[in-house]
């Protein structure tokens, strides 16, 4: 037995998180360890980093008890982590990251000078070996978010690990990357390595893994073996605790026709060149495309985030002169942002103050500006409840505190609260457990079914086919197709996302 | 009772305060003249215009930012408001309207000053160090060039009476300095641009795309920092009946330490008014103990410094997430 964990339980003050969770991993296999954002996934993973310390249980690695005092002894004894937020250092080059704990060194008169050179050729081989094909002494910056993660991983593989760890490694991967990846663990588990893989994205899981593991609120639920017959609806019921009989709930509002939104040939060389398209009242207009398409720079040019060089934006049939969030939101206008940390919360304050700080405005006297704080901390709180954040306060807590599922509804509390007519969504899902993205397809279902418009941003062609009443597909910075809801096509909108264009197809 | 006490001092944010108190009460048995009338209200005068400025100084450094050039602004204020003033400038107002005029023209220097400092930040995106420390250089030496590196005397007797005088036996500037903390207190507690100033201090990325006025915000407290900065030299001014260029030259640290010790973050998006009444009185104190007990200008350097130090790191130690096991 590589890794065994017996009755490991963790709290945090008053927290419980982890409430006696055993399990075994084996050299060569692949445990799939699956359970929503909050269940406790993180915490037990960074246990076996050495990050923290169980409060109660032990760890057994190669049948020996093994209770890693921090970081570095886990990396030692053999045991990988590869984090979902990224720890690279992007003022420095790859060969760097890659070797930033134990550069090579050379011994020149007796004093140990860093061997660039054998950095550089071992780096080469690493960056092989996980299928990136960059140069050594590229600034990290200047890497795809993909690449990145690629790199993450090689970085893991330079301390030649016996256990990996991988948590969420493919949210900035494409799907051939992703694949790409795949047999890359494929080829380490046939090197004997043990791996635990975590992700909320389950046909990955189940693809990959030799066993499964379900967590729920810091207990061990369920264990599957493959061909154990699982199904999985049997995972999402195990994870859930509750029948999800329908994944995209129904929305029968049927978009009107008057435009909400008009945007013409808005341009950015080389990422937007030349989008056009209408919103309607009531609609939920979707945007696939691969990362890098521009899909996101177009929502981020029409709310003023970043500048574009040609095009109009037409707002209920009238051209919209000053493109600034300020002036959106007084029209009615919301963008959840894809980076839920550097962009939509305020990490060190509440929930309270978070879900207010889009609406403060309309919370205030005339004069002197004063905030009617009961008001608006019913208000928030009232909104929060709805979109059933799990938390211990909404005063007293932090929102650094929360599970990522549990951020991104506060983020989409305080949209929500600026009651908007018209709400982009820009990945709204990403990383997020099954659970909480149901309650915020619902939660848009309700929003769209009180007449409001949604553009929604996504990655993920299922979230779009069962949300959408219509798809733009963009690809190189133009839309290439345009998908109404009884015509969705799963295969058509694929290729017009991949395909190498001709020439642009307008809409 | 001393886990009870360890307690109470972890939870709350007055543990600069105990401090003082502590060093107060010290002070007071083995330093002989500091437990006097006298010295209290010296203490008391010493305090006022420096809590003015380094609550102007807390705005700014909420919001992330900081304001080298206070010390400039009340050089220039001084300055420019007394030769408004002075009879020798020949400007033949009669005392009264001339004391308005003077401290109207000096808070518009400040207010000036402060909009410069602002707009150099916000719209030309420069780091707010870079921007102060020029503006700082370049006013204190304006000051300077302005009066030949002369003091200006004569000032109208109503202006130098500001200093002594009482309103209902509450002496002027304990009533300005009250007047601003509760300004600043009603701003930063009840008012949306008070959220603001927070919010832009956490994270300016999100305050943006929240529809906060990012620009407005950090303008209006570096303006606010600059009309705190000039009531400190109309206080400064009227106390040492002259307008000086090099007037507030020796307060820049005591204010930016005093602000920083009472815990507001120099990163932005954290402190309290209280909090900067607590650092100013500490330093007040230390100042004010030091010179009694009669050690040279240096040693008190080194104490204070070696002070302020450990009472940085008591507030860190505070600051600390216990690890939980």
């Amino acid at each position: 037995m590589l890794l065994e964990l017996k009755e490991i339980k963790k709290s945090f003050g008053q927290v419980r998180v982890l409430k006696g969770v055993s399990f075994t991993l084996e050299a060569g296999k692949v445990l799939g360890l699956v359970g929503e954002n909050g269940a406790g996934k993180s915490t037990l993973m960074n246990i076996l980093g050495g990050i923290h310390k169980p409060s109660s249980g032990e760890v057994f690695l190669e049948g020996k008890a093994f209770a890693p005092q921090g970081p570095t002894v886990s990396l030692n004894s053999g045991i990988a982590l590869i984090h979902q937020e990224l720890n690279l250092f992007p003022n420095l080059t790859v060969f760097e990251n890659l070797f930033v704990k134990n550069f090579p060194r050379k011994s020149v008169a007796g004093i140990k000078l860093i061997d660039r050179r054998a950095a550089i050729f071992r780096a080469k081989e690493l960056l092989e070996q996980v299928g990136l094909d960059i140069e050594p002494d590229r600034i990290v910056e200047s890497l795809s978010p993909a690449q990145r993660q690629l790199l993450e991983i090689a970085k893991a593989l330079s301390s030649s690990p016996r256990i990996i760890i991988f948590d969420e490694p493919t949210t900035a991967l494409t799907r051939h990357e992703s694949r790409r990846l795949f047999s890359l663990i494929n080829d380490l588990r046939s090197n004997g390595i043990g791996m635990i893989y975590i992700s909320h994205n389950l046909e990955d899981v189940i693809s990959l893994s030799d066993d499964i593991a379900v967590l729920r609120d810091g207990e061990f639920i369920n264990g599957y073996t493959k061909g154990g017959g699982y199904s999985l609806g049997s995972i999402i019921r195990d994870m859930v605790g509750r029948d999800m009989d329908q994944f995209f709930p129904d929305r029968d509002n049927i978009p009107r026709t008057d435009h909400l939104l008009e945007v013409k040939n808005l341009g950015m060389a080389p990422i937007v060149n030349g989008v056009s398209f209408v919103a309607k009242k009531g609609e939920v207009l979707g945007f696939y495309g691969l990362v890098g398409a521009g899909r996101s720079e177009v929502a981020r040019c029409i709310y003023g985030l970043d500048s574009f060089e040609y095009g109009e934006v037409l707002w209920n049939g009238m051209r919209v002169k000053t493109l600034n969030p300020a002036a959106w939101i007084s029209r009615g206008v919301a963008f959840l942002t894809e980076d839920r940390r550097e962009e939509g919360l305020l990490l060190d304050q509440s929930i309270e103050k978070n879900v207010a700080l889009a609406s403060l405005g309309s919370f205030a006297s005339a004069f002197l500006r004063r905030i009617k704080r009961k008001d608006i901390n019913s208000a928030a709180k009232k909104k929060a409840e709805a979109t059933r954040v799990k938390c211990d306060s909404f005063d007293g807590q932090a929102t650094s505190t929360l599970s990522g599922g549990n951020q991104q509804k506060i983020v989409l509390a305080k949209w929500l609260l600026t009651d908007p007519k018209l709400l982009i969504l820009d990945e709204p899902t990403k990383g997020i457990d099954v659970g909480a993205k149901h309650d915020i397809y619902e939660l848009v279902n309700e929003l769209v079914g009180n007449g409001s418009s949604v553009l929604l941003i996504s990655s993920e062609l299922e979230e779009l086919l069962g949300m959408c009443d219509r798809i733009l597909v963009m690809n190189r910075g133009r839309i290439s197709a345009e998908f109404a809801k009884d015509v969705f096509n799963r295969e058509a909108i694929l290729e017009s996302a991949l395909h190498v264009m001709e020439e642009a197809i307008g809409a | 009772m001393i886990a009870q006490l360890k307690e109470h001092y972890q939870k709350s944010d007055n543990s600069i305060l105990y401090l003082c108190v502590l060093y107060y009460i010290v002070m007071s048995f083995i330093t002989p003249g500091f437990f006097s009338l006298g010295n209290n209200w010296n203490l008391l005068f010493n305090l006022m215009p420096l809590v003015i400025v380094s609550i102007g100084q807390t705005c700014v450094m909420l919001t992330g930012g900081i304001d080298l050039s206070i010390t400039s602004t009340i050089a220039l204020s001084s300055v420019v408001g007394a030769s408004f003033m002075s009879s020798d400038s020949g400007l033949g107002f009669n005392p009264s309207v001339s004391t308005f005029i003077g401290i109207g023209v000096m808070l518009v220097v400040g207010a000036a000053i402060g909009l410069v400092n602002g707009v150099a930040v916000t719209k030309l995106g420069m780091p707010a160090f870079m921007v102060t420390l020029t503006t700082m250089m370049f006013f204190s030496g304006f000051a300077v060039w302005l009066t030949e590196s002369q003091n200006i005397y004569n000032l109208p007797d109503s202006f130098l009476r500001i200093s002594s005088m009482s309103m209902r036996d509450v002496p002027i500037p304990v009533v300005a300095a009250l007047g601003v903390m509760l300004i600043a207190y009603f701003i930063l507690n009840t008012t949306v641009i008070g959220e603001w100033i927070y919010a832009v201090g956490l994270n300016v990325k999100v305050a943006r795309i929240s529809g906060v006025n990012v620009d407005g915000t950090i303008i209006s407290c570096y303006v606010f920092c600059g009309v705190c900065a000039a009531l400190g030299a109309v206080l400064y001014t009227s106390r040492l009946e002259t307008g000086s260029p090099i007037m507030g030259q020796n307060i820049l640290l005591d204010v930016i330490g005093a602000v920083v010790i009472g815990g507001t973050s120099l990163f932005g998006g954290k402190g309290k008014v209280k909090w900067t009444l607590f650092g100013v009185l500490f330093i007040s104190l230390l100042d004010n103990g030091l010179n009694l007990i009669g050690l040279s200008y240096f040693l008190i350097m080194i104490v204070k410094g070696l002070v302020i130090l450990f009472a940085a790191i008591l507030n860190v130690l505070k600051e600390r997430p216990s690890l939980a096991s």
